[in-house]
């Protein structure tokens, strides 16, 4: 049995932040963030605009392009660093706002990974029978865990999401996934802050040291994707499309260019999206779809890497 | 069978896209062949390849030349 996408969606908060914003408030240029990250803007949700809300209307859309009810829903997984609340599950909260219950909902933290661990997680309960219907979407407001005056890193992020609705399908679907993770790496890329005490004690916002993430991640990036069309017996050649986490450009490029891969294979909306951690990767695969570069019986490669460090990828026919 | 020298200037002249004429054993990779932050370390990661070695983030932050570059390789390489 496999997991097939049925359907993609995605949504992107209606105000964009330019770089030339940002270079009124911080000590950058559009020129500098063009070239270290290829971003030129980014979306940012409103006030009281939640990762739920964003999460709900990707959903409604992968709904619709897969021709699915919320009634056939059997399980529900939510990729988020950015939780609506501590708890309960930002799953939970939407599932609810779905008007649909009584199926497993659960949020999966794995950062920018997040995406990639829950469809591995989502393809399990498939491929063992426990699902028939998942929907898998990554939804964040990271603008929420942001130092806006940290001119190395408010550049860098933008909230959104992307959802995929998997069902189980007899002939094809996702063909090999690997997830990985390496706690020593954690201190090149965090959020410190914790609560205590009705308070934060720490930090609240991404902390990150740029050369050594970009380094850790174009390494472990380049060696899962080989693993993964090691498993699935398939060679670069047969990647029709690289949807990889859209973290960055540069990273982009690097892992492409170990991969021997032409750009043109590859997904790219960093430009317009900046890096939307676990929703990256599903709003990309959307906006692949949407445009008709993606076609029904394709192979594509996705890939994450985040805090942790956790990374992983998905290998699919689409 | 080419010198490590003329190894790392190649590689230097791919990674940063410049002529290898250009590059020097005195260059700077920032200040001479206008190299950013990630070039030095996508830099790194191909002296590592070519080289078959692992250089640690500390020491190649102290690699800002190709001389430093050459005489990274050559100590560690011998050994």
């Amino acid at each position: 049995m496999f997991s097939r996408i049925a359907g993609t969606g995605s949504y992107l908060p209606e105000r964009i932040l330019t770089n030339h914003e940002l270079a009124a408030r911080v000590d950058t240029s559009d020129e500098w963030i063009v070239a270290r990250t290829g971003i030129r803007q980014r979306h940012i949700a409103a006030a009281d605009e939640t990762t739920s809300d964003m999460a709900l209307i990707a959903i409604q859309r992968a709904l619709e392009s897969a021709g699915v009810t919320a009634d056939e829903i059997d399980l529900l997984i939510v990729a988020t660093t950015t939780p609506d609340n501590i708890f309960p599950s930002t799953a939970c909260i939407v599932q609810n706002k779905l008007g649909v219950h009584g199926f497993p909902a659960f949020d999966m933290q794995a950062v920018c990974a997040g995406f990639v661990y829950a469809l591995t997680t989502a393809d399990q309960f498939i491929k063992s029978g426990a699902a028939k219907c998942a929907v898998v979407v990554g939804a964040e407001k990271v603008s929420n865990i942001i130092n806006w005056d940290d001119r190395n890193t408010c550049v860098l992020f933008g909230d959104g999401a992307g959802a995929v609705v998997l069902k189980a399908d007899e002939e094809t679907g996702i063909l090999a996934t690997h997830l990985h993770a390496d706690g020593r790496y954690n201190g090149i890329l965090n959020v410190p802050g914790r609560p205590v005490a009705n308070a934060v004690d720490g930090e609240a916002f991404v902390h990150m040291d740029g050369s050594a993430v970009f380094k850790f991640a174009v390494k472990a990036l380049s060696a899962v994707a080989e693993e993964t069309l090691a498993k699935a017996g398939l060679a670069k050649e047969d990647i029709d499309w690289l949807v990889p986490h859209q973290a960055n450009i540069r990273i982009i490029e690097s892992t492409a260019k170990h991969l021997h891969l032409d750009m043109s294979k590859v997904i790219v909306t960093v430009a317009e999206h900046g890096n939307t951690s676990a929703a990256s990767i599903p709003l990309a695969l959307d906006a692949g779809v949407k445009s008709g570069r993606i076609q029904r019986g394709q192979t594509i490669l996705m890939e994450g890497i985040g805090g942790g460090f956790a990374w992983g990828s998905v290998l699919a026919r689409f | 069978m080419e010198n490590i020298e003329q190894r790392v200037k190649k590689i230097v002249a791919e990674q940063l896209g410049v002529p290898e004429t250009d590059v020097k054993i005195e260059s700077s990779f920032v200040n001479d062949l206008g190299a950013d932050s990630l070039d030095t370390v996508e830099l790194v990661m191909a002296l590592e390849e070519e080289f078959e070695c692992e250089i640690p983030d500390e020491e190649a932050e102290k690699i800002t030349t190709v001389q430093q570059a050459v005489d990274y390789v050559s100590a560690n390489l011998s050994k």
